[in-house]
């Protein structure tokens, strides 16, 4: 596992008080960890801050999913 | 010793350490306050008492401020913990459906984004008054609420909650007209765009931030650390003299008619 990968499921098992088991790269947010609107949006909030980097609000409603989020830390963050 | 030693101070509106009430809640314990706080509903009992531990007190209270009978319930229990009174009471809320906040102002406003905008974001500030008013007097205490400069000007998709804020001002002038002479200052800051839970709701919030840091005096925004010192300093009887004011910290930003071009 990347070290990104890594961070990112860290900060969503912490985030949506998830299990970690059940953190997979498919996971959706929303539909199996159980995500609400609040949560999503103080998870982009955590991500942000880990990784250092702005995402604004039209590219932060397209990451829905773990992997989804890796890719965007992947392609933005130097 | 810190310039709030001995104050008791209720604060309304913490919801995670991004929100401007814990910025507050931060100054107002340095400078030697006893602090209570609110949660809105049961989800946000835990967190919020977390953060009760962290400012060193236990008195975390239910209260949903769109209920008078919560805001009743508030005061009853407030009364059997600090049973004789307190001296600050901080409004830090504000809510309109997130649609409300993304797109033109005719096209979203209707009677019902209104009605919940001006309840939740300024009746509920003299709601709480009115329950923390019988507790508060005789001790120069001070109301704060926060504002933002949508309630002056325009800018865009932050609509109805613009014209709540400019009835939050509004109130802030009538409620100290009122309870001044109860010895009860009224005040509002007025801060710079800061990325809290709430704002998250206001569409191209982003973009508004980078406004300010290319066009206000200080070419930035100011912080939660920031409004709380203000806010610590208008709740503290170094600002015995200040009533009815609303007080910008927001980085320069209100003077400016065309910044940084």
């Amino acid at each position: 596992m990347s070290d990104i990968e890594q961070r990112v499921k860290k900060i969503v098992t912490e985030q949506l008080g998830a299990n970690e088991a059940d953190v997979k790269n498919t996971s959706s947010f929303v539909d199996d960890l159980g995500a609400d609107s609040l949560d999503t949006v103080e998870l982009v909030m955590a991500l942000e801050e880990e990784f250092d980097c702005e995402i604004p609000d039209e590219e932060a409603e397209k990451i829905t999913t773990v992997q989804q989020a890796i890719d965007y830390v992947n392609a933005h963050v130097k | 010793m810190g310039f709030l030693t001995g104050k008791r101070a209720l604060i309304v509106g913490l919801l995670s350490n991004r929100s401007i009430a814990y910025g507050i809640a931060q100054a107002m314990k340095r400078e030697g306050a006893e602090l209570a706080f609110t949660y809105q509903t049961e989800r946000f009992e835990d967190r919020v008492k977390k953060f009760g531990a962290e400012f060193g007190t236990d008195i975390v209270l239910p209260c949903d401020v769109a209920e008078d009978s919560q805001i009743d319930a508030l005061f009853e229990s407030l009364k059997t913990r600090w049973t004789d009174g307190f001296d600050i009471l901080v409004h830090s809320v504000a809510f309109v459906p997130k649609d409300a906040l993304d797109g033109d102002y005719m096209e979203k406003v209707d009677r019902e984004y209104f009605r919940i905008a001006h309840d939740i974001s300024s009746y509920s500030f003299s709601a709480l008054a009115k329950g923390a008013m019988p507790l508060m007097e005789g001790r120069n205490g001070s109301m704060l609420t926060i504002s933002y400069i949508g309630a002056e000007r325009t800018l865009p998709n932050y609509n109805v909650m613009g014209v709540a804020k400019a009835s939050l001002e509004a109130n802030v002038r009538y409620m100290a007209q009122s309870l001044g002479p109860r010895g009860i200052r009224v005040n509002a800051v007025s801060a710079g765009p800061i990325k809290t839970l709430a704002a998250s709701g206001i569409s191209g919030f982003d973009r508004i931030i980078g406004f300010y840091e290319t066009h206000a005096p200080l070419r930035r925004c100011a912080s939660i650390e920031e409004v709380g010192n203000a806010s610590a300093f208008l709740c503290s009887d170094l600002a015995s003299g200040i009533t009815g004011e609303v007080t910008y910290v927001d980085g320069g930003f209100n003077i400016t008619a065309a910044g940084n071009i």
